[in-house]
């Protein structure tokens, strides 16, 4: 084909020049002319000649491994340590708002701000649960699951009911929480989660839910005694925040005779929870069944009162085009 | 090593209670109120300088207290006590030594020095916002919630000289709501700027025969919070409830630009009165100080607390200032006093938010490798 005679000539061209350029005096550099695939008109000759310089990278690729695979059994003992592959998680743009254990405003902050009473012992939680406007099965399923899961909590059918109006009246019944479950399409997939009295309101994206039977295998029904919380990786100011506001839905003291826990595990700002009933088989070995619902969450806004849509003060709000500019920066 | 307190360049309240200078170009943060004195029912709700010269700072506290905080010593002097109405501080100001203080629920009250009589005054309850004229200051003005904006000459209590007028009903024939947050006063001339909770700027002018808005432009969907002059007068800086800070244009009542940045709501701004910079603090607590020209953030300082108010200082020629020879001197003269006063030093680097030329690079570099 004449056509890619002539790039194999323009590309053995384009292997002389920089050969020349070491031969030739310093003065005289001589570029090679500016070639690259993306130029070829013609998509059969371009994708090509995108296969073969993809051979040749890869190609090159496994000679440097061989190579340096060769150097660290040459070197033997004296071979310097593996490097740390680089992840996501390894390579997180610091954030100026974690929270130093030492930091005494911080610790002032938390211990006046609104989950004080919970954290001091002298409110019990207790949590309404319900959804949005006329709930499909499987919502309804999940609520029951959830208060299941949730000590001292009551679910409640929406009817219809405005927020605003629902509050008042947790508040005068002494509930200390509410958490509305939004559905979209037959599905759950918002959680608003307020905390009474004037506390933060936190608005969370709810996905990959599980019900109990579409857990394999799973464990029997939870038993009504309190379980232990775990909270991983809630680092800076606002995820502590987030993480305090999730440990005040369960009572202080867990009975540890019950074996459950409920973990809230926060990666790249998204929020795992798993119900896990445990056995210590022996010291160091733990048998653990996966008991109750799974779903995920994402946080998308905190309010600073209670639920007010419209007149509300974020403390806190994703705004996707500003803060979803890097891969490696993380919120909570 | 903490500058003295008169460097600095920024102050802010926080909820705490705490008072914390920033000094931009040593780029320190220093909080003036001791840490084992805080509480929460000192939070900061209203500042205001003490005198033209901004070497005092009255600080209104929950609790009704409101504290003198002298930036040459780098402390506290007084407090005061000032009882009555109920609510927290909406407006603070200073007029021929006597201090006028607006609570929530619609009581003024002119502290004067010693004596403690004090002329009463009630503008209705709800108020959001009390400020003094600086042109002239025995006028104040204030507006709140269903409180329309009301300007009050202090020599002549009884009666407001300018009280507005709502705007008509609206295209379903309905009362338009009145919400007013803040206001400032518009130099060279009687107009007012208010902003509201119900996101509309207004402009009033008393010198006109309306009473109604002469001009009204509305912003977002949240509630605007905290609005400020731009220099220049032809522009106001505000911020809302959900941390959307835009300058506006007073001619035409168009949107000028927006600032970028912000993750929470907006409690103060302010601007420079000549240089084009407008700093901002909110609930995310964070101080950040953008250009108003290029919209840049310039500035970006993580304070721990939630931030309340602010102050700017209206000193030119930040750079060419060079506190180390005055830090000399007053080592030797109030060393003691100093270092008594002086809590928790930290340090914070404030990086500049301009892209990072170093991750700038890793990215292009990584792009070019792609294609061959």
């Amino acid at each position: 084909m004449a056509g890619r005679g002539e790039q194999g000539t323009r590309l053995c061209g384009a292997a002389l020049g920089p050969a020349e350029d070491h031969g030739a005096a310093p003065e005289r550099v001589l570029f090679p002319p500016a070639f690259s695939v993306s130029e070829i008109k013609n998509k059969q000759r371009r994708h090509f000649m995108f296969l073969r310089w993809k051979q040749q990278q890869r190609k090159e690729k496994l000679a440097n491994k061989k190579k340096r695979k060769k150097e660290r059994e040459a070197l033997g003992d004296q071979a310097p340590p593996k490097p740390v592959p680089k992840t996501i998680e390894n390579q997180r743009v610091y954030d100026e708002t974690t929270v130093d254990p030492n930091d005494e405003e911080v610790a002032f902050d938390e211990a006046t701000d609104e989950f004080a009473p919970y954290f001091n012992r002298q409110t019990v939680p207790k949590i309404l649960i319900t959804t949005s406007d006329r709930p499909r099965g499987r919502t309804v399923r999940f609520c029951e699951q959830l208060s299941s899961v949730v000590p001292n909590s009551h679910v409640y059918y929406r009817r219809g009911l405005a927020l605003k109006k629902i509050i008042p009246q947790c508040i005068a019944r002494n509930f200390t929480d509410l958490i509305v479950v939004n559905e979209d399409r037959k599905i759950p997939n918002g959680l608003v989660l307020s905390h009474l009295p004037d506390g933060p309101t936190a608005h969370f994206k709810m996905s990959s839910v599980r019900l109990r039977k579409e857990i394999k295998r799973k464990g029997k029904e939870p038993t009504e005694h309190m379980p232990e919380v775990i909270l991983n990786n809630f680092t800076t100011r606002l995820g502590h925040s987030v993480g305090r506001m999730l440990a005040s839905l369960f009572p202080h003291d867990p009975q540890f005779i019950g074996r459950q826990v409920a973990t809230f595990h926060n990666q790249r700002d998204y929020i795992f929870f798993r119900f896990h009933r445990y056995i210590f088989k022996s010291e160091k070995k733990v048998g653990i069944q996966e008991l109750g619902p799974r779903f995920t969450l994402k946080l998308r806004s905190i309010q600073k009162g209670t639920f007010d849509s419209k007149f509300g003060e974020y403390e806190w709000i994703h705004k996707h085009r500003e803060m979803d500019t890097s891969r490696r920066k993380f919120h909570l | 090593m903490a500058s003295p307190a008169r460097w600095n360049h920024v102050w802010v309240g926080a909820e705490t209670g705490i008072l914390k200078g920033v000094n931009l170009q040593k780029k320190q943060a220093t909080n003036y109120t001791a840490s084992g004195a805080l509480r929460r029912d000192e939070g900061v709700c209203a500042m205001c300088w003490g005198d033209p010269l901004e070497s005092e700072i009255l600080v209104g506290c929950l609790d009704r207290s409101v504290k003198l905080f002298s930036t040459e010593k780098g402390k506290f002097t007084e407090s005061r006590l000032c009882p009555g109405g109920e609510g927290p501080f909406r407006g603070l100001a200073v007029q021929d030594g006597s201090l006028i203080t607006c609570v929530e629920s619609g009581l003024l009250k002119v502290w004067h020095e010693d004596s403690s009589e004090a002329a009463e005054l009630q503008v209705g309850p709800g108020v959001c916002r009390m400020r003094q004229n600086p042109a002239r200051p025995q006028c104040v003005g204030t507006g709140g919630k269903e409180n329309a904006l009301k300007v009050w000459d202090l020599q002549q209590p009884q009666e407001p000289i300018f009280r507005a007028k709502n705007v008509r009903h609206d295209w379903l024939n309905l009362r338009v709501p009145v919400w007013d947050r803040d206001l400032q006063f518009l130099p060279g001339s009687e107009k007012i700027i208010t902003c509201t909770g119900h996101h509309q700027v207004r402009v009033y002018d008393p010198s006109s025969p309306q009473r109604r808005p002469v001009l009204e432009v509305t912003y977002g969907e949240h509630p605007l919070t905290a609005l400020s002059l731009a220099p220049g007068a032809n522009s106001v800086v505000v911020g809302s409830a959900r941390g959307d800070v835009a300058v506006i244009d007073l001619r035409q009542g168009r949107l000028l630009k927006c600032l970028k940045g912000f993750a929470g709501a907006v409690r103060g701004v302010q601007c420079h009165p000549t240089r084009p910079l407008v700093a901002s603090c909110g609930l995310d607590r964070f101080l950040r100080l953008h250009g108003l020209d290029d919209k840049r953030l310039q500035h970006k300082v993580y304070l721990k607390s939630q931030l309340n108010c602010l102050l700017l200082t209206s000193r030119e020629a930040w750079e060419d200032e060079d506190p180390d020879p005055a830090k000399a001197e007053e080592v030797k003269e109030e060393e003691d006093e100093l270092w008594a006063a002086m809590e928790t030093v930290r340090t914070h680097p404030a990086p500049k938010r301009a892209a990072d030329p170093g991750a700038g690079a890793v990215k292009k570099q990584k792009r070019a490798r792609a294609g061959p």
